[in-house]
């Protein structure tokens, strides 16, 4: 999404919406959030999916969502071809237009790629891959940078700036040189994929949370928490975290976008997955020759893909927005 | 929107005529890499030295199928085995004007091995030998020993003008101050990344080119490339990259020329270790290296489809290899043709040798370095699986690659089991791969230096040897071309395709295609 | 004041000093430039020159002591690749990547604030969520395959702009841009919107929440009440209030696009500084990259401290020293 983004743009900030992005400045508003009642959970679970499903366009993205998960999950069972495996591929196969019969017989229904490779078979699979890629990197990215964030806005002071510029560090660094280490100490692969992403989207969480968590640690129940004598530990994960969490959830939606479109682009420079273990991003990367070739399904099939991945989670990390958002009265 | 692009390109076309004369001919060119300096001697590396033969000259020249011919140097002859008389062209004037005698010559030897900070200098060309000045027309050349290929390593020296380059630093040339040749163009403008403007030298002494003024601009993203030349933004491209040529072929709009490179795609194998790192049993146990077992190279190379990989993959460009480079050049082999495909006989000698069960193991290829690298490799992994070799492929950025290549592993050694590397032939004949890849590694005598797989054959090493020490042109090409048979028998390397290097001009333009990938804008006309 | 922009410094100057270290080490994993940068038909005597020559023969504590050595003296290092000095090479470089941002970041604040706002004061419309819902399309695509689509389109297919490069420039007090001739803005129309097109769906989506929520609050409502002109309203009143966000976002974006146009640069063959920053990275010219990010952190810093000013300048209440911890 952004140029290799290096250090990928504060685009998470910009579409959590709920409130001015966090920036070192903190928050300029006073938002009024309650705090979370179990009691009610339950009942508030049934209103917040009602409310949810209100938006018959989210209901549908939501749908077609679950529906590419399902499908990316049964990979093996919905595929004529494994393309992870080389001894299935053959090179005549390649390079095929959309309907073409494959050399073992089966119908190449969205053609086939540059070294033979069914192209339906291949996206389901790097679907999974990038599903995998972007959840992992998100929710891992999430739990470090939640824990800076918290611990800048709670401690602040020396330690608060450390994290701080930490977070500058890793703005100013671009992702192709994280990725390129990452694959000259460990070689390539998924996990390496993800350890780089971590690494590059952790930042944007810890300013996230630290912003939400600044004006929290300011409110009165903070301030009682602390009279009663709480730990820190205590007062950060089970009083000002829950408050944190809503915005946080979405900027996790965009994320998860965000790291899927990253690796494409990472893909594309050659230090992505491996080109035997094609994600979406890679199938794009490598359609990218063939663009002009007149060969327009080796790239377009996986770009729309991608294109249709994004944009559901998009649309629901929206109507999340929308129904998570105390101040919107609807 | 098109009224703006007319009035852009008025502009841009008033700003031209500023500085050219009125209807002046203009040609753009579309370059697959940026030089790194308009210094001819600071880095040895082919864009800038394909570059810069636009504006400089070499004492001896290579024609487009690299056969020498004469350029600065009328003649030259071996006057006993280790001096050379090299006659040089009278008349030939620097582009400042001033005469190129023999101290121009005298004095770009002792530059060109001495550019300080250069990565890469030529002064591996200039090895064990002295010229002497015998008049302003005629130099002498001495060598250590004989030195069959002294004319071809000259004909990589590009030489510079004393007055105005032998003392100028690498800043000058990039300024334009010192880029001062006698070929047929003169350095105008250097804008780094963006575009490198030179204008006709009239009075080349190799007649005058069809063009005015050239402009290069690097467009390193190759669809970008061919998009550019479609839109008209340029007049030529070069690296036209094999996914578009079968369309480019059928538009009225370009014209596509071509010829086979010296460049030749093979695969390393490690022959010098008992235990290779990246091949273990299927089950993941340690085996004996089994690459060291002849019949084992030999079913790996019969497994390589190779007119698959042409067809299908390079999409006809490239051919076939049977050896170290293509057949017409100089000191190759009449004798070897590409291992034919044979997928049952592959299987047969696999089982002969007790691989019958197969075994796993690990291309490593560089991705982006050569034509369609990361891609023959994953092909290559799917037609070695077919005879049971398990094979995954590991693609690796160029930087990371070759690092680990040559010396990632213990005591510096190469650290791969096998890789897909390439191998184009600067001198345009069969010493350079045979000195570099197939010669026993010897750093004190500088061979074997990209002998990345160790093979190692006293024979053949014998037979370089000979060869090299043979002046004799008909004896020399016979000992080149046998130590190669030698060496391809023994499956010291297994070549896969030449690559071919492809032209794309506007139609009504030529240009000679060249088998070193240089673009030279002076082959360049209207059809 | 003082004591805040010294900190500032300090820290600024810490981070660097981090940043180098990291890269000076990780390029050293990665590998050795001469390893690329040799000529294949090297032998390994000439290899071993130039490992000594670029001084990588010394243990790499020792390569970054004489690094930190060379900055005292006001000397960022020669470019393995150019042999040039890494500084002059990014700098000569700087305008055209500059040029590129600016137009980037104006187009997305000319087409996302206005469009943002409109979709935010009537969330409940079509013409709002078909806004909300395309700008989603703004992000989905990686860069270089949209780079591509546009040059396809624009330049291949109805030849109405250049496909890459950049065009004529013209010295415009002393800077050289290609704003200031028609084929230079001809050049820059396609790059600058390659680059535009997630600023501006990000511009968008920010000032509609800003906007949507804003103009639900009380002030609002109030003065609409008063009567004041809805051109009034939301033109001073609520974009007043929602600008801080923005700023925030288009600061940071800006120094990102300065920083990393690196796809964009080379699909289009834009002579910037971000195409010089990856073929550096790819070619290990630990020099440039060292040099470009110590850069980089600078601009971030100097971007930072001006949005925090502007902070300032739109809400009184925030003072430039809590901006700063």
């Amino acid at each position: 999404m952004t140029d290799v983004s290096a250090p990928n743009g504060v685009g998470p900030l910009a579409h959590k919406g709920v409130r001015p992005p966090a920036t070192d400045a903190g928050f300029p508003h006073e938002p009024s959030r309650e705090g979370a009642d179990p009691v009610l959970a339950d009942n508030r679970f049934r209103v917040f999916l009602a409310e949810f499903l209100e938006s018959r366009v989210a209901a549908a993205a939501l749908a077609m969502l679950i529906l590419l998960v399902a499908v990316a999950l049964v990979a093996p069972w919905v595929t004529p071809q494994n393309p992870y495996d080389l001894g299935s591929l053959d090179i005549l196969d390649s390079r095929q237009p959309p309907g073409a019969k494959a050399s073992t017989g089966f119908t190449m229904i969205l053609g086939s790629d540059g070294v033979g490779r069914d192209l339906y078979s291949a996206i389901v699979y790097g679907l999974r891959i990038s599903l995998f890629v972007g959840v992992m990197s998100g929710v891992l990215a999430m739990l470090i940078g939640m824990c800076a964030g918290l611990l800048a806005a709670y401690t602040g002071g020396r330690t608060g700036a450390l994290i701080l510029r930490g977070v500058d560090l890793q703005l100013s660094f671009p992702a192709i040189l994280v990725a390129l280490m990452l694959v000259a100490l460990l070689g390539k692969g998924v996990e390496k994929i993800v350890l780089a992403l971590v690494a590059v989207q952790w930042a944007y969480y810890a300013r996230t949370v630290r912003a939400s968590a600044l004006i929290e640690k300011g409110k009165d129940y903070v301030e009682a928490a602390r009279g009663l004598a709480l730990s820190p530990a205590r007062i950060m994960l089970r009083h000002i975290l829950p408050n944190c969490l809503p915005p946080l959830i979405v900027v996790g939606t965009v994320e998860i976008a965000h790291a899927i479109a990253l690796e494409a682009t990472l893909s594309f420079l050659g230090v992505g997955m491996p080109p035997t273990e094609p994600s979406l991003g890679v199938l794009i990367a490598n359609g990218f020759e063939y663009m002009l070739s007149g060969r327009y399904w080796i790239s377009f099939f996986p770009g729309i893909a991608l294109l249709v991945t994004i944009v559901c989670i998009n649309l629901v990390g929206d109507q999340l927005r929308e129904v998570l958002n105390p101040r919107l009265r609807r | 929107m098109r009224l703006i692009r007319a009035i852009a390109v008025a502009t841009a076309l008033g700003v031209a005529t500023l500085l050219s004369p009125l209807g002046a001919a203009e040609i753009k060119v579309g370059l697959a890499a940026p030089p790194s300096s308009i210094d001819p001697h600071f880095h040895n590396l082919a864009p800038n030295n394909s570059l810069l033969s636009n504006i400089f000259d070499r004492l001896v020249h290579q024609d487009p199928n690299q056969a020498l011919i004469p350029g600065l140097a009328e003649s030259w002859k071996a006057v006993n085995d280790t001096t050379w008389e090299f006659k040089l062209r009278k008349g030939v004037r620097f582009h400042d004007g001033s005469p190129f005698t023999a101290a121009d010559v005298l004095c770009t030897f002792k530059r060109a091995p001495n550019v300080p900070n250069s990565p890469s200098n030529f002064g591996l060309y200039l090895k064990g030998k002295t010229v002497e000045k015998v008049d302003d027309y005629t130099v002498l050349v001495k060598t250590t020993g004989p030195q069959p290929l002294l004319p071809n390593d000259l004909s990589t020296i590009y030489i510079v003008s004393k007055s105005a380059g032998c003392e100028a630093k690498t800043e000058d040339y990039n300024t334009g101050k010192a880029a001062v040749g006698t070929g047929p163009f003169k350095f105008a403008e250097y804008v780094p990344g963006d575009r490198i403007v030179m204008t006709a030298n009239d009075d080349y002494w190799g007649g005058k080119a069809a063009w005015d003024k050239v402009t290069f601009r690097p467009i390193t993203s190759a669809p970008a490339r061919v998009a550019a030349i479609l839109a008209g933004d340029v007049d030529l491209i070069e690296d036209v990259p094999t996914a578009d040529i079968a369309k480019l072929s059928k538009d009225p709009r370009v014209s596509l020329f071509q010829t086979v490179s010296n460049r030749v795609i093979y695969f390393h194998l490690d022959q010098f270790r008992e235990i290779s790192p990246f091949i273990t049993a299927k089950d993941g146990s340690a085996i004996k290296n089994p690459l060291r077992d002849r019949r084992v190279r030999l079913a790996i190379s019969k497994s390589i489809n190779r007119d698959a990989i042409v067809e299908r993959v390079m999409e006809g460009s490239a051919v076939p290899a049977g050896q170290l480079l293509a057949d017409k050049f100089f000191g190759t082999s009449k004798n070897l043709k590409p291992e034919r495909y044979d997928v049952e006989g592959a299987k047969k000698l696999m089982k002969e040798a007790g691989y019958e069960g197969g075994f796993k193991m690990t291309i490593h290829s560089p991705n982006g370095r050569y034509t369609n690298d990361a891609k023959i490799a994953e092909v290559v992994a799917q037609m070695l699986t077919r005879i049971g070799i398990e094979t995954s492929v590991e693609t690796l950025p160029p930087a990371v690659f070759f690092r680990r290549a040559s010396a990632g592993g213990p005591d510096n050694t190469p650290e791969f089991s096998f890789i897909l590397v390439g191998w184009g032939s600067g001198t345009g004949e069969a010493s350079s791969p045979l000195r570099s890849l197939i010669y026993t590694v010897d750093p004190s005598r500088g061979t074997g230096a990209a002998n990345r797989g160790r093979y190692s054959n006293p024979e053949v090493d014998k037979l370089v040897d000979a060869a090299l020490a043979s002046v004799d042109d008909e004896k020399r090409a016979g000992l080149l071309a046998k130590a190669t048979e030698v060496a391809i028998g023994d499956l010291g390397i297994i070549p896969s395709h030449y690559q071919i290097n492809v032209w794309a001009t506007r139609r009504g333009l030529k240009i000679v295609p060249r088998t070193d990938e240089f673009t030279v804008v002076m082959s360049v006309a209207p059809q | 004041m003082t004591a805040f922009l010294i900190r500032r410094l300090m820290q600024a100057g810490l981070v660097v000093a981090v940043m180098s270290v990291i890269v000076f080490f990780g390029i050293n994993v990665v590998g050795n430039p001469v390893d690329i940068l040799v000529s294949p038909e090297a032998d390994q005597a000439e290899r071993a020159r130039v490992i000594r020559e670029f001084g990588l023969d010394r243990p790499v504590w020792q390569q970054y002591l004489l690094f930190l050595n060379g900055i005292a003296h006001g000397d960022f290092g020669r470019s393995f690749v150019h042999g040039e000095p890494a500084l002059k090479l990014i700098l000569e470089r700087m305008p055209a990547t500059v040029e590129l941002a600016l137009a980037a970041l104006l187009m997305a604040i000319v087409v996302g604030i206005p469009v943002g706002i409109y979709a935010g004061i009537t969330p409940m419309g079509r013409a709002s969520k078909v806004i909300m819902a395309g700008s989603i399309l703004g992000f989905s695509l990686p860069t270089f395959w949209v780079g591509l689509m546009l040059i396809l389109v624009f330049a291949v297919h109805l030849g109405w702009l250049p496909s890459t490069g950049r065009g004529a420039t013209a010295s415009v007090l002393g800077v050289s841009t290609s704003m200031a001739t028609l084929d230079g803005l001809a050049h820059l129309v396609l790059p600058a919107l390659n680059l535009a097109l997630l600023k501006i769906s990000l511009v968008v989506r920010l000032t509609y929440a800003g906007a949507r929520e804003a103009s639900q609050q009380d002030y609002i409502k109030f003065a609409r009440a008063k009567g004041l002109s809805e051109r009034r309203v939301v033109g001073i009143h609520l974009l007043k209030n929602i600008m801080i966000p923005v700023v925030t976002v288009l600061g940071l974006e800006f120094g990102n696009l300065l920083a990393f146009s690196v796809v964009t640069e080379t699909i289009f063959a834009w002579p910037g500084m971000g195409k010089l920053l990856i073929d550096s990275i790819l070619l290990l010219d630990r020099p440039v990259v060292v040099a470009y990010l110590i850069i980089i952190v600078l601009a971030f810093l100097i971007i930072n401290f001006v949005v925090d000013a502007l902070y300032s300048a739109l809400d009184p209440r925030v003072r430039l020293r809590d901006a700063g911890s």
